[in-house]
């Protein structure tokens, strides 16, 4: 008996006897082969007092520097917004917290009408008109997204802008191989996707098209272009689809408006935790022709018995379990209870506050990009004119991990190695800096000062050496 | 073709009270002397059906910097015209909707939720106080990992401690779900054999497993082969001695397998199987039955898929987030995904991101962090005794139950749902409710139906597909024998009451916020987002 | 909803060719019209989609042409003859549920211009067919 079981010793000789054997290991000696019974104890520590399982956890996150504990610039998919409390508070309400999927909808009225509302607000958001109750992360969703167009029309190719995200590339590459399709990546030019590289990869066995927007850069894409250009490429037109960062949706127009067929994304930065990456949400917003290739659960509104409104899963024949070999996808899992914190954020935010949100996030970015810009060895890694919102990319002309590791002994993390991200040439010595709303003025202003000095540091000691 | 279990009940239009008239003097109400509950009064209302315009809850924060107007910065097609039409409320409005609608759901913390291969089992609240720790929950993924080193070690612990429980020596975490290690599983068998030059097409799954085996092989670009199973659950080895061939890439198993039951003939099938250099892969749903007691690893398995919100106490959330670890054998662990965790001799840990031949990524990160902590917490609070007793404490449990299901209630359920397959279970056992229905008239939607209105969430129903009006059962460890008694009595109450009367559960339930749905017409005309 | 009185001796019309995967034929001067039999719609339940693949499109006896949905099931039909579709039931868009009522009026699926007459040969009388079930 542990303090999550309540077999006392009375129990267990009533539920022996009921069960007609003397001993629990009966029942397993009956039922599992000598040759694989364990036969020894689990080579594991022993079980504590739940005392001291929260210092040895509270031992383990005191080392991890957080953003709590450092002034952090890190970005590339996943930010440090500011949650307000009420998501916390809701999400861990034994009711949001606790249940199963909701196969029995006339319990689970209450998650269901959260999907339902859910998807509602990612509809709103992407201007697309059919959404999903949420999958598991961004590069999933985008590798979803293919396969779903791989089904959609048979072709055996993606074009893939490098603008994308590089997780999300990699996985596509990853799942494309398991189902045969060819990924084929165009560069970019000024931190955009080069539209001229775009139109000639595009063919007519081109399955899927996929850029990000804003660009993995930060860089704000002709979204539009890029579609439009896609879909007049060939007389097969791809499916167009597009990574979106949410939360540039209320500034930026949404892919709905933009040609886009099938708009995914990483929605950690609505309400959810860093939680060193995961678990968040992806979404997922297509047009109304791919309403029922869809991946992952979807709520519907109908009626009951009695005339009430209310909510089920529907389309679930889509789904892995009742057509099997023939589904659209494998997921079973919604992020529930991320994609509920999700729509509460946006709720909180409301109608304006994303809009002004963007609008500061733009101002506050293009402060920074001004100010780090100035600085001596450092400089914006792409055009000027290029207008970007909540991360650019620099190049610093020192080594980009000295020049991080000075800022952190000073309480900063500047933002992440570019070069270790994409592997690309031309990024080598960049650096990818992220703005949110917590990053003020003066947070910014300390970090030109910090960066200033540690590119100039790590230059001096750079040509003392050689 | 698999028979839908959708069935709207017989009632055409909606009355003032609720209808029927019910001969049972104990038991939930019904009938005539019910009438509608407080919250099937409370009409459904969205979000966005709340608010006024002008309310809000964010305040901005103040423009310290120069403004930039996006009118000048952004050309026009790039800029959003009219503001997406998100809530107007402020922020008593938003918690009293989403506590209020928390209400109108069931959920594990209030009630027993014996969905079969679920593992609904207690969810520790120490494990939300650590995983909000700030050094965990505000740790960014892309932190150094110099300065990760206690994330970084709390996933290599959580490695080796299901590495140990598996019996498989090399494990990633990077998975999502479950379903999304089974897909890392096919991929992994992918790349092994073609690493060896060869081109293989069929994966195996027997006709038991669950839907996500066959949409995942798929996926991964195979051919799904059903396999037969034999009159007691196993494989049927000589099936599988016809089908396996040099073609085949992959076996995919659950052990124990849906109906509860564990393969005899394990040792048998892994050798049929690597005879002819096929890997062999463990659905690890069903884990809760055998940890601390017997391993996928020792049984023959190269692959095992985990799920943290099961066997680990990661909250379900209402459908998700979930986390699928997966275990391999030394031949299958160069495709590992990356990024791999690493130690050095000084004892410190990295991240690997350039393995030759690694299937790549298969998601962005590293994984589902948040769950890794929560299913730590829970190993270190058991243990290696507290993780096998929480084993035989389920197994305990589910045959108890059946126990009292077949023999001690009246009338004893056997006689209308008897156990689908053999006499003892492990963690979890398969009613048929055939002769209940031709007995009674009443099928197993109807007695799940009915079992709400007694407070009980219901168990699995129509699966496995092989077992004719399903019942799939599991109660988990952390129940008491109070509980199974009065869930074994409920089912008895049911089955008492529709001997007398089974239009009272062909049209239940009475009691919960909304009752029977119209699925039908939600499938033939979706609306899946509020107009606005 | 489906009518569960559907006459008994109405269900397999003996006028008609059947085909082991619960698909109907009727030959008309080199043409036929296809559907599922009353067996496929009653297991399936109420169907709620069906979308018919376009005019043209080409069928190979044996193989499956198209899917019908219900709430908790999805069925391939499988093609009993081959041949070319020159007309698709463009009804059943707005009233799926006509398969379920009336498999073999509505309800009918696809017409095909066959290209193999022999390929009846291969196909069931109603006697044989329900003899299946």
């Amino acid at each position: 008996m542990s303090r999550y079981t309540a077999t006392t010793p009375a129990d267990l000789k009533a539920m022996l006897d009921a069960i007609g054997v003397g001993s629990v290991e009966e029942i397993f000696e009956q039922q599992i082969p000598e040759p694989v019974r364990l036969g020894r104890p689990l080579d594991l520590p022993a079980g504590l007092p739940e005392q001291d399982v929260y210092e040895h956890l509270r031992a383990l996150a005191q080392r991890n520097v957080s953003a709590e504990d450092e002034l952090c610039f890190l970005g590339a998919g996943m930010y440090d917004h500011y949650v307000p409390a009420l998501v916390d508070m809701l999400m861990e309400r034994s009711e949001f917290l606790t249940p199963y999927t909701p196969y029995q909808p006339e319990i689970s009225q209450g998650g269901l009408q959260v999907m339902f509302e859910y998807q509602t607000a990612i509809c709103e958001l992407t201007a697309l008109p059919v959404s999903n109750a949420s999958v598991y992360e961004g590069p999933s969703a985008v590798a979803s997204a293919g396969y779903m167009a791989r089904l959609h029309n048979g072709r055996g190719r993606f074009v893939v802008s490098a603008g994308l995200h590089p997780h999300s590339i990699a996985t596509l590459r990853t799942y494309a191989h398991g189902f045969g399709v060819e990924v084929v990546e165009v560069p970019l030019r000024e931190g955009v996707t080069d539209l001229d590289a775009w139109l000639a990869a595009i063919d007519e066995n081109t399955a899927a098209v996929f850029f990000a927007q804003p660009s993995f850069y930060g860089a704000v894409e002709d979204a539009a272009a890029l579609s439009a250009a896609a879909k007049s490429a060939t007389d097969k037109p791809p499916v167009v689809i597009a990574q979106v960062d949410p939360l540039t949706l209320g500034i930026l127009a949404p892919p709905g408006d933009c040609g886009v067929d099938v708009a995914v994304g990483e929605g950690q930065s609505l309400g959810n935790r860093l939680d060193f990456g995961g678990p968040s949400f992806g979404f997922f917003a297509a047009r109304e022709e791919f309403l029922r290739r869809m991946p992952g659960r979807i709520a519907g509104e109908t009626t009951d018995v009695d005339g009430r409104r209310g909510f089920v899963l529907t389309l679930q024949t889509r789904e892995q379990h009742i057509r099997r070999a023939k589904a659209t996808s494998n997921i079973c899992t919604s992020q529930a209870l991320n994609a509920l914190a999700g729509v509460v954020y946006l709720s909180w935010l409301g109608r304006e506050g994303i809009v002004e949100l963007g609008e500061l996030l733009l101002a506050r970015t293009h402060y920074a990009l001004q100010t780090l810009d100035g600085l001596e060895g450092v400089q914006a890694l792409h055009s000027r004119t290029q207008p970007v919102i909540r991360e650019f990319a620099l190049r610093l002309d020192a080594d980009v991990a000295a020049v991080r590791e000075r800022c952190a002994q000073h309480g900063i993390n500047p933002g992440a190695d570019l070069y270790a991200l994409t592997g690309r040439e031309q990024d080598r010595g960049g650096l990818l800096v992220a703005i949110t709303e917590r990053r003020t003025r003066a947070d910014i202003d300390r970090l030109a000062d910090v960066l200033g000095a540690a590119v100039a540091s790590e230059r001096q000691s750079q040509a003392v050496g050689a | 073709m698999s028979t839908p279990a959708a069935d709207h009940g017989g009632v055409s239009e909606p009355a003032a009270d609720h209808r029927g008239v019910s001969t049972s003097t104990t038991g939930p109400p019904s009938g005539a002397e019910l009438s509608e509950t407080p919250l099937q009064r409370e009409a459904a209302v969205t979000i966005f059906e709340r608010g006024a315009a002008g309310r809000r809850a964010f305040q901005c924060p103040a423009l310290d910097v120069p403004e930039v107007d996006p009118h000048t910065l952004l050309a026009a097609h790039l800029r959003r015209a009219t503001p997406p039409a998100l809530p107007e409320v402020s922020e008593p409005e938003i918690v009293r909707h989403y506590v209020r609608l928390s209400k109108r759901n069931f959920d594990l913390d209030s009630g027993f939720y014996p969905l079969g291969s679920c593992t609904m089992k207690h969810n520790p609240r120490l494990h939300e106080r650590v995983a909000a720790l700030p050094g965990h929950a505000r740790l960014h993924p892309l932190q150094d990992p110099a300065r990760a080193q206690g994330a970084l070690e709390l996933m290599w612990n959580l490695e080796r401690a299901l590495a140990e429980i598996s019996g498989l020596p090399h494990v990633s975490l990077q998975p999502s779900a479950g379903s999304h290690g089974e897909l890392a599983g096919v991929l992994l068998t992918r790349a092994y054999h073609e690493q060896r030059g060869e081109t293989r097409h069929k994966v195996l799954t027997p006709d038991t497993s669950h839907g996500t085996n066959p949409a995942t092989v798929t996926m991964a670009g195979f051919e799904v082969v059903a396999l037969a199973t034999n009159p007691d659950g196993g494989i049927d080895l000589q099936d599988l001695r016809a089908k396996v061939d040099s073609d085949v890439a992959c076996l995919m198993l659950t052990n124990p397998n849906t109906l509860g039951l564990f393969d005899p003939n394990i040792v048998e099938i892994a050798e049929i199987v690597h005879g002819v250099g096929a890997t062999l892969y463990y659905d690890g749903a069903n884990l809760n039955a055998v940890m601390g007691l017997s391993r996928p690893g020792d049984m023959g398995f190269d692959i095992v898929h985990f799920n943290l919100h099961k066997s680990f106490t990661q909250p379900h959330g209402g459908g998700g987030p979930g986390s699928g670890p997966i275990a391999v054998s030394e031949r299958i662990a160069p495709y590992l995904p990356v990024p791999v965790i690493v130690r050095d001799a000084d004892g410190r840990f990295d991240l690997e991101h350039d393995r030759l031949h690694s299937i790549g990524r298969l998601r962005g990160f590293q994984g589902n962090y948040g769950c890794f902590v929560r299913a730590y917490a829970y190993i270190c609070s058991l243990g290696a005794e507290g993780l096998k007793d929480a084993s035989q404490t389920a197994v305990l449990n589910a045959n108890y139950l059946l126990a009292r299901l077949m023999n001690e209630t009246h009338p004893p359920v056997a006689e209308y749902l008897p156990l689908a397959y053999g006499q003892l279970c492990l963690h979890e056992f398969v009613l048929s409710g055939g002769p209940m229905k031709r007995e009674l008239g009443l099928k197993t939607l109807d007695l799940a139906k009915r079992l709400l209105d007694h407070g009980f969430h219901p168990p699995t129903v129509y699966f496995p597909l092989l077992v004719e009006e399903a019942l799939m059962v599991e109660p988990t460890e952390t129940e008491t024998r109070e509980t199974l008694d009065a869930f074994a009595d409920a089912i008895a109450a049911i089955l008492r009451e529709a001997a007398e009367d089974p239009e009272i559960a062909r049209n239940a339930p009475y009691t919960t916020p909304v009752r029977r749905l119209d699925e039908v017409a939600a499938a033939k005309h979706p609306v899946i987002r509020q107009a606005l | 909803m489906v009518d569960a009185s559907y006459p008994e001796d109405l269900r397999y019309p003996e006028d008609l060719l059947y085909h082991a995967e619960h698909d109907w034929a009727r030959i008309e001067d080199g043409e036929a019209v296809l559907g599922i039999t009353w067996f496929a719609q009653d297991a399936l339940g109420e169907v709620v989609f069906f979308e018919p693949p376009a005019v043209g499109s080409v069928l190979s006896q044996g193989e499956p042409y198209a899917e019908v949905e219900s709430v908790k099931a999805v069925s391939d039909v499988i093609a009993p003859l081959s041949g070319e579709i020159v007309a698709v039931n463009e009804a059943l868009a707005d009233n799926p549920q006509a398969i379920n009522e009336d498999p073999y009026g509505e309800g009918w699926l696809v017409r095909v211009r066959l290209t193999d007459g022999s390929q009846s040969e291969a196909l069931m009388d109603a006697a044989a067919y329900i003899a299946t079930l």
